[in-house]
């Protein structure tokens, strides 16, 4: 697979390492800070500053729609940070996305409070209808904000860390780790579809009223969350750049194309897989809890095995190995798709399937590897 | 000699595989600083004899001891590398989509933690030490090329640059120059005499001419055990390693 | 129609044979007061209705069981110009296909408003059931005389103990003569003769049947004044023995029966296992779209059924082969123009074939759209070998079973002995020295790759009979059929066979304590710690490792 001769510049890159970090990023990442920034800017204005009568007016559901790319394109660069680095195609990260989502759905069911269609003031309206006489055990403290945020990160990394561990332990790789990733995920949406696991049943959570105070159907609110969710994408990609730029980043990229050798100089292989993968469920749990007051609502659905391949496909056509082309294929691809299933509904699925064939066949290194956009080939 | 003296020292080691003797009673020993080449035909027990030796395989008798009080038997592949035994197999297996300075900075010698390596930043010294193997193995000039582009026999060099990074005491080269052009067998051999000294390097070989350059004593092997030992001149002529190799 | 009795067959030809040459008209006395009688029907109130069927049955004609049992199915219907009786094969068809009450053939059909149906209610039903009974208990097949004896005992009387008594010392079928033992025996039960009881009992112990059970531990129960309502100790203590006994062999034959269940289950795994391990071994290819392909011999099958609506019994043996045509050449298809060009890479093959899979589905649900279509079991493959109460092996997923062995026996056969098989055998284990052989190895990807899909083809026409139809239907089993090959390994079919049938059985076994989903993630987890031990299934592949970094 040697490109040499095809493109001389790319042969050598200018070492990052000689001063201990990244010198400067390349141009690939600054066009997503840029843009990051010019969207944290620019929806803030078209919503608030625009009146609403003008054509450049940004509605409530576009303000949703960029904040749930944006939490896509976080996901995306979750996938891409175990698959385009180390190596691991996981068809099963829709579940920490929609763990992280779950939490912080169930501190905006308790923050519902007696204005549920029941008027409980502790148990929300699901659970009165089921019948329950008090909440559940896990379910206290999640009317504390830091303790759901807390475990916005703990769960999806507990899950991670448990899989991980038993997976990479016993050395599955490729093909049977991604199967068993999907089985994992389907297992658990069945799990959470039933009625009485105590997390909503198919219904899910919906509903919400407000999130610390601020009322969620509120544009401002709605503008804010925004925001925050602009930073956290900006904050998780210099995280992640971070780590893949550092030596450890190095170790990973060996561990994906000589996986022995790595481990015979000496390397614990499933040391670095596993804290790559837990890190990546934290950052996929976080892109959900971030989901879900923006789109209001949460249901098992989310666990499903195609809301992963999709991810995986996002990732595929912005490019492996940049993160700043996964979240760029992120956003394109549901771009795409809410285009075509607005349009011509029958069809996105047609596109979809055809978009996996044609991205494999034709397309190995996604848009950015088209676009030449990358300084340096991993 | 007193036992003492010895880098390596083998004794009786027997391995069979399903009633097949790979290693037949095998015994050898590596002096400090030496450089010693072992030959012998195909199925002679080359590899295994490696295998015993970096913990790949447990023999089924026989000793091995490493320096004055190692017991090479009792220890797993990755103590074994650490006691400063450095092996470079067959094909040469670098990190293709690094470059070579990385593929040497990987090497370092050093914690293999997550937490540290994500920490870690390039010492001085440790840059230094890097340029300085660069040097040995002639490839200053490719210190920032991806290591895919390197032809087979630099590949070669990266890798037994690799190993030079841990600071081993014992290298096990397994057919270094296979596939390589004169040019490149030629500088491999001046490679491998510089690291002579240093180091005790044990270089398994086919190609007996480079075997005649590089190689003060030859041990001859055959279907596990010794057969010959000696200078090169000693055993091309010794009678039992004619048989061997021509039938005759 | 219902299906008649082996004797009933027997009987109609002999009644019909002579009756081919003679004129329509012809009849014997018998025939006559049995129309005649039936004409009755036609215009008689409830009460009345009761008497006609009383005097039908004593006409002891072949037909009466035909007629009553249509009268109690609601099928009995008059023409309205000439009032004649007809008999209509089933009740909700427009028109009505219908049979001569006489000679039960076929009569024609006639649209469902020139006929009047010939009314019953609760008690008139009741009645007809004890005269349908009665007749059967003297039908010539055994198996209806058995069926009878165990209704019969479901309501006893005075009338019908008599009728079983008359009865025993005739009955020459052993089966039978146990049945109405049994039914003897539970009406002993409510007799006053203690030493009757006692021998009630033992005789009862014997049986396995929930409604003995039931009849028995009611003996042990309390009435309302503290008291036992069976006074007898002896008596109660033969009860409560006799009710464990019974517990205990119902709960080993319904072992039996879920094991079946297991088996059959598992038996679907294997199938569409067989046919990833061989992508999979030979090719390192994970077929994402082998689901689609099943669900393709699906609706094949609903379609072959559709071409030929008259012939459905031999509909399935049809099928077959064109399912295994359709999907394998699907199957090569795939290879061809996309598969191939992502050799060695099988994370991409992966993709690549997930998007061919929702492609497929898509089209299917345009095709065909996205409800289900149902295909019709054959005659043949309905109904089932009742074993006793508690065991009943339904033919269909006997059939399933034996015919998932049958595939693999013959995939066996194809890559042992056939110079295919060989040929995949060697590309699968040493793919350069192969090609070095001369060995076409892209044609042989291609075939494998055919007769993975074939297979899986195959598997979607054992999987229509036992579920529905739908674009969906490849989605519901591929993770199950994944884990089996994750489990079974690939080196070896026997892998795919070891390894889907004991998840069937492990799944069967599972799903009463808990419940279907806390069973798959129970295998699932079981299964990640199986892969501890064997990362590489129960039988992985040898020669060319299939990812070696």
């Amino acid at each position: 697979m040697s490109e040499s001769g095809k493109v001389p510049g790319l042969w050598r890159r200018t070492t990052l390492v000689d001063r201990g970090g990244p010198r400067g990023i390349d141009r690939g990442g600054r066009g997503l800070l840029t843009v990051l920034a010019v969207v944290a800017v620019a929806v803030p204005l078209l919503n608030q500053v625009v009146p609403a009568t003008s054509a450049f007016h940004l509605s409530p559901f576009g303000i949703t729609l960029i904040g749930k790319y944006m939490c896509y394109g976080m996901l995306a660069m979750a996938v891409d940070l175990i698959w385009g680095y180390c190596g691991i195609l996981s068809l099963g990260h829709g579940a920490f996305f929609a763990l992280g989502g779950y939490a912080m759905g169930m501190y905006l069911m308790r923050q519902i409070g007696p204005r549920g269609v029941y008027g409980d003031p502790v148990l929300p309206d699901f659970m009165v209808f089921l019948n329950y006489k008090s909440l559940p055990w896990f379910w206290q403290g999640f009317n504390h904000f830091p303790l759901a945020l807390a475990m916005v990160a703990i769960v999806p990394a507990l899950l991670a860390l448990v899989f991980g561990w038993f997976a990479f332990r016993s050395r599955v790789t490729g093909v049977y780790l991604s199967i068993i990733t999907q089985a994992l995920t389907y297992a658990l949406m069945l799990a959470f579809f039933r009625n009485d696991m105590g997390f909503g049943g198919n219904n899910g959570f919906t509903d919400f009223k407000e999130i610390l105070g601020f009322d969620l159907h509120s544009d401002r609110t709605r503008v804010v969350l925004l925001v925050i969710t602009a930073a956290a994408l900006a904050a998780g990609y210099a995280a992640c750049r971070k780590i893949v730029e550092s030596r450890a980043g190095r170790v990973v990229l060996a561990i994906r194309d000589a996986e022995s050798r790595t481990r015979f100089l000496g390397y614990p292989v499933e040391s670095f897989k596993l804290w790559l993968f837990v890190i990546s469920g934290i950052l996929a749990g976080v892109a959900g809890a971030l989901y879900v007051p923006q789109v209001g609502i949460i249901n098992p659905s989310e666990f499903a095995p195609i809301n992963s391949i999709e991810a995986v496909i996002w990732v595929a056509v912005g490019g492996r190995g940049t993160l700043y082309g996964a979240i760029a294929g992120a956003v394109l691809v549901n771009y795409l798709k809410t285009y075509l299933t607005g349009a011509f509904p029958e069809i996105w699925l047609y596109a979809l399937g055809a978009l996996f064939v044609l991205v494999t066949l034709f397309l190995p290194r996604g848009i950015t590897g088209l676009l030449h956009l990358r300084s340096t080939q991993t | 000699m007193n036992v003492r003296d010895k880098r390596l020292q083998l004794e009786g080691l027997t391995v069979s595989f399903d009633g097949f003797k790979a290693l037949n009673n095998l015994s050898l020993h590596v002096d400090p600083g030496e450089m010693l080449c072992i030959i012998g035909p195909n199925g002679a027990g080359k590899t295994t004899m490696m295998d015993v030796i970096t913990g790949k395989t447990r023999p089924d008798s026989g000793t091995a001891r490493f320096g004055v009080d190692i017991d090479l038997l009792g220890m797993s592949e990755a103590e074994i590398v650490g006691a400063g035994i450095g092996r470079k197999f067959q094909k040469p297996t670098v990190f293709e989509q690094l470059t070579v300075f990385e593929n040497l900075e990987l090497a370092l010698a050093g914690s293999r933690s997550f937490l540290t390596t994500f920490r870690a930043r390039m010492s001085g010294a440790q840059q230094e030490r890097i340029h300085q193997v660069l040097d040995i193995i002639g490839l200053l000039d490719q210190r920032d090329a991806f290591a895919r582009i390197l032809a087979h026999g630099q590949k070669q060099w990266l890798e037994i640059g690799m190993l030079l990074m841990q600071n081993p005491e014992l290298l096990l080269v397994d057919e270094p120059v296979a596939g390589m052009t004169p040019n490149e067998v030629e500088r491999t051999a001046e490679l491998l005499r510089s690291l002579a000294g240093e180091h005790s390097v044990v270089v398994v070989e086919h190609d007996m001419a480079f075997v005649r350059s590089i190689a003060k004593r030859v041990v001859v092997l055959h279907e596990g055990s010794v057969i010959a030992e000696g200078d090169m001149d000693a055993v091309q002529k010794h009678a039992r390693v004619i048989e061997v190799y021509l039938g005759v | 129609m219902e299906r008649l009795p082996k004797g009933g067959h027997l009987l109609l030809v002999l009644l019909l044979a002579p009756w081919d040459t003679v004129p329509a008209h012809a009849q014997t006395p018998k025939d006559a007061t049995f129309l005649s009688t039936l004409g009755e029907l036609r215009d008689a109130g409830y009460s009345d209705k009761e008497g006609i069927i009383e005097r039908l049955g004593q006409t002891g004609h072949p037909s009466v069981r035909a007629v009553l049992t249509a009268l109690i199915e609601e099928r009995l219907y008059f023409r309205n110009t000439d009032q004649k009786i007809f008999i209509a094969k089933s009740a909700d068809s427009d028109p009505l296909r219908l049979s001569d009450p006489l000679t039960l053939k076929d009569a024609g059909s006639a649209p469902a408003s020139s006929l009047s149906q010939i009314g019953t209610n609760n008690a008139l039903r009741r009645v007809l059931r004890m005269a349908l009974a009665r007749f059967s208990l003297s039908s010539p097949d055994a198996g209806v005389r058995s069926e009878a004896a165990r209704e019969i005992s479901k309501s006893l009387d005075d009338q019908t103990v008599a009728l079983l008594r008359d009865r025993l010392p005739v009955e020459t079928n052993s089966g039978v003569r146990k049945e109405i033992g049994t039914a003897l025996a539970l009406a002993a039960l409510d007799g006053s003769d203690t030493a009757a009881r006692l021998a009630a009992v033992a005789t009862l112990r014997e049986s396995v049947s929930q409604d003995v059970r039931n009849r028995l531990a009611l003996l042990l129960d309390k009435s309302p004044d503290g008291g036992y309502t069976e006074k007898d100790e002896k008596v109660r203590q033969a009860a409560a023995s006799a009710v464990a006994t019974i517990d205990r062999w119902r709960t080993f034959y319904s072992g039996i029966q879920t094991l079946f269940f297991g088996l059959s289950l598992g038996s679907v795994l294997v199938l569409i296992a067989i046919g990833l391990a061989i992508t999979f071994g030979v090719m390192g290819v994970i077929n994402m779209a082998h689901g689609e392909l099943m669900m393709f011999g699906a609706y094949t099958t609903y379609l072959v059924q559709v071409a030929m609506p008259g012939h459905i019994g031999i509909s399935i043996l049809v099928a077959i082969p064109a399912a295994f045509m359709v999907s394998g050449l699907t199957g090569v298809v795939l290879e061809r123009t996309i598969i191939r060009f992502l050799y060695g890479r099988p994370l991409e093959t992966l993709l690549a074939t997930f998007g061919v899979s929702l492609i497929l589905q898509q089209t299917v649900r345009s095709i065909f759209t996205a409800l289900n279509r149902s295909v019709v079991t054959p005659d043949w493959m309905s109904g089932s070998l009742r074993l006793n109460d508690a065991l009943e092996i339904t033919y269909n997923r006997l059939y399933i079973v034996i015919f998932t062995l049958i595939v693999f026996a013959a995939v066996q056969l194809v890559l042992k002995r056939t110079r295919l098989g060989l040929d995949i055998r060697a590309v699968s284990q040493n793919r350069r020295m192969a090609k070095a052989m001369g060995i076409r190895t892209e044609w042989v990807d291609a075939m494998t790759f055919g007769l993975g899909s074939g297979i899986a083809g195959v598997a979607g026409v054992a999987l229509s009979q036992l579920t529905n139809v739908g674009p969906d239907l490849g989605q519901s089993y591929i993770i199950d059929s994944f884990m089996v090959v994750v489990f079974g390994g690939v080196g070896n079919l026997w892998g795919s066979l070891i390894g889907g049938t004991s998840m069937g059985v492990v799944n069967q076994l599972l799903e009463p304590w808990a419940g279907a989903v806390l069973a798959k993630i129970f295998v699932l987890v079981a299964l990640i710690l199986f892969i501890q031990a064997r990362p590489r299934g129960l039988f992985p592949q040898k020669g060319r490792a299939a990812e070696d970094k």
